[in-house]
């Protein structure tokens, strides 16, 4: 057998949706331009995939910031935290974020992916049980296997499906840690997170919560589903990323707990990779203080779901259970899907298309993310663009077939 | 604890006093396992214990682990993933079901 045959099936697949001209998963951003705009194909084309909610990636003062830490201290570490020492400005955004929180201490890492393939698999150890959400990102899933401890999924944002895999546990030793994120990338529905801390309390778990497409994006301060909920205290352990509102990369976990520096010599994910640049810890801090001084743009982006969201659903998508800074708009299978992506594309808006194995319960998805600095009008013409695509494709009802049928 | 609904399904003569121990026929549970599991039959061969369900059928190892969610609330066990991982047989399904059930 050789090494690529059991990747067949998916083979097969990816053949499938290369034959519709574009290869979704190997898109060219011929230039940026803006957080909102790139060419793509020789063409400008409007941004609605890239998690760039704040429009962070091309602020002024963000920036600078770089820039400015790049001529002060280089490139890059050229190594990890352990072995090359942590500059200044590592320690200073780890304060900055435990203070954002209100935590005690924080840990940064290379990616936000690291954070959770690291955090989750140490914290969990033998004997121990992980429980987490069956919607769970890759990197909570890719945890899950290095980890030694017994893994157990629970129905997607069910609390119920949740203690009764804590009760089954019964008084069997070893600790619980439940892995909950505040919203989900593919459908942007958020977890039901009272509840679950709720249960969690109950059965004496330790919540552990991703934020990383809510950091910004909910609560007044931009904390995140957490400060919503009013549980920042019965979350044990916060995670989220650098890659997204804040528009540039890297991971981080805060937490209460007073052994938590301990992580920093157990993690191997964190101790065996080079730390962050300089100019990345720069431009990260100033966009935690844009974050903080700038709750408008939290408005905006709101702003934008719903005109996203409210516009599509009018015109009779499926689209997932609430509004989000992810609108996830359901399509009946994975060629329609990818083709109707496609001619978004040729239309000049790029969103991204998730098919099975990468989606919940084997639904092809538009996966559109919203910008702060994306304009009503861009919006709208989006809406436009995917009702006509919608009625070639025959996932909209056509009006004029419908109008004739009537007669 | 056990639900209403698992009482009147296993309601029935001997089936009666193995509820007592949690005991399910191993039937009732191959059953349960066929009954998720329909839906991705290829072919005319019926699906039976040494049916390999990965293989044999057309489901995804999503919608096995999804599978696996509902037979845990069925019988009300936990199947750890690693566990499941090890399973390749809708026997072996029934086995582990049968045996978490035992323990607890
Ligand atoms: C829920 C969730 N967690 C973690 C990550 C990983 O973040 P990063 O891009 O920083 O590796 C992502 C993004 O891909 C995500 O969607």
């Amino acid at each position: 057998m050789g090494l690529f045959d059991r990747h067949a099936g998916l083979l097969d697949a990816y053949r499938d949706v290369r034959t519709t001209g574009y290869d979704p998963f190997q898109i060219r951003m011929e230039r940026v331009l803006s957080p909102t705009k790139a060419i793509i194909n020789g063409r400008e084309t409007l941004l609605v995939g890239t998690n760039n909610y704040f429009g962070l990636t091309f602020d002024r003062s963000c920036m600078d910031a770089a820039i400015e830490a790049i001529e002060a201290e280089g490139t890059g570490t050229t190594g990890s935290r352990i072995a090359n020492g942590s500059y200044t400005e590592h320690v200073a955004l780890e304060r900055e974020i435990a203070e954002f929180y209100g935590k005690k201490h924080c840990m940064v890492f290379t990616t936000g992916y690291q954070a959770n393939l690291g955090v989750i698999s140490t914290l969990a150890g033998p004997d121990d049980f992980l429980l987490i959400d069956a919607d769970s990102h890759a990197s909570i899933y890719d945890a899950c296997k290095m980890t030694q401890a017994e893994v157990v999924r629970f129905k997607h944002n069910d609390p119920s499906s949740l203690e009764a895999r804590l009760r089954r546990l019964g008084d069997k030793p070893g600790n619980r840690v439940v892995v909950l994120e505040g919203i989900y990338s593919m459908l942007g529905d958020r977890a039901p997170l009272g509840d679950f801390v709720n249960v969690c309390k109950k059965y004496g778990a330790y919540v552990l919560i991703d934020e990383a497409h809510s950091l910004g994006a909910l609560g007044d301060h931009g904390r995140g589903l957490c400060e919503v909920a009013g549980v920042i205290d019965d979350c044990h352990f916060i995670v989220g990323t650098f890659s997204k509102t804040l528009g540039a990369i890297g991971g981080y976990c805060v937490s209460d707990d007073p052994d938590f520096d301990i992580l920093r010599v157990t993690v191997r994910a964190y101790m065996f990779t080079a730390s962050l640049p300089p100019s990345i810890v720069a431009s990260v801090r100033q966009a935690l203080r844009v974050v903080k001084a700038r709750p408008e743009l939290r408005t905006q982006l709101w702003d934008n779901v719903a005109t996203l969201y409210d516009g599509l659903k009018a015109q009779g998508f499926t689209l997932g259970p609430e509004h989000g800074p992810v609108v996830g708009v359901h399509l009946p299978d994975r060629m329609t899907a990818i083709g109707f992506w496609r001619a978004m594309l040729d239309a000049g808006i790029y969103v991204n298309v998730a098919v099975p194995p990468a989606t919940p319960n084997g639904v092809s998805l538009l996966r559109c993310s919203l910008c702060a600095v994306h304009t009503k009008e861009q919006l709208d013409h989006m809406v436009e663009v995917m009702t006509g695509i919608g009625r070639q494709f025959g996932v909209l009802p056509d009006k004029q077939l419908r109008a004739a049928g009537a007669r | 604890m056990r639900t209403a609904h698992e009482l009147t399904v296993e309601n029935d003569g001997i089936a009666d006093t193995l509820t007592l121990t949690r005991g399910v026929s191993r039937a009732e549970v191959i059953r349960e396992i066929c009954v998720h599991l329909e839906p991705y039959q290829t072919g005319e061969k019926p699906i039976a214990g040494d049916t390999v369900i990965a293989k044999d059928l057309t489901i995804d190892s999503l919608a096995i682990m999804d599978m696996v969610m509902e037979l845990e609330d069925r019988f009300d066990v936990s199947i750890p993933m690693s566990v499941v991982a090890e399973i390749h047989t809708v026997d072996q399904l029934a086995d582990t079901i049968r045996d978490l059930r035992a323990q607890s």
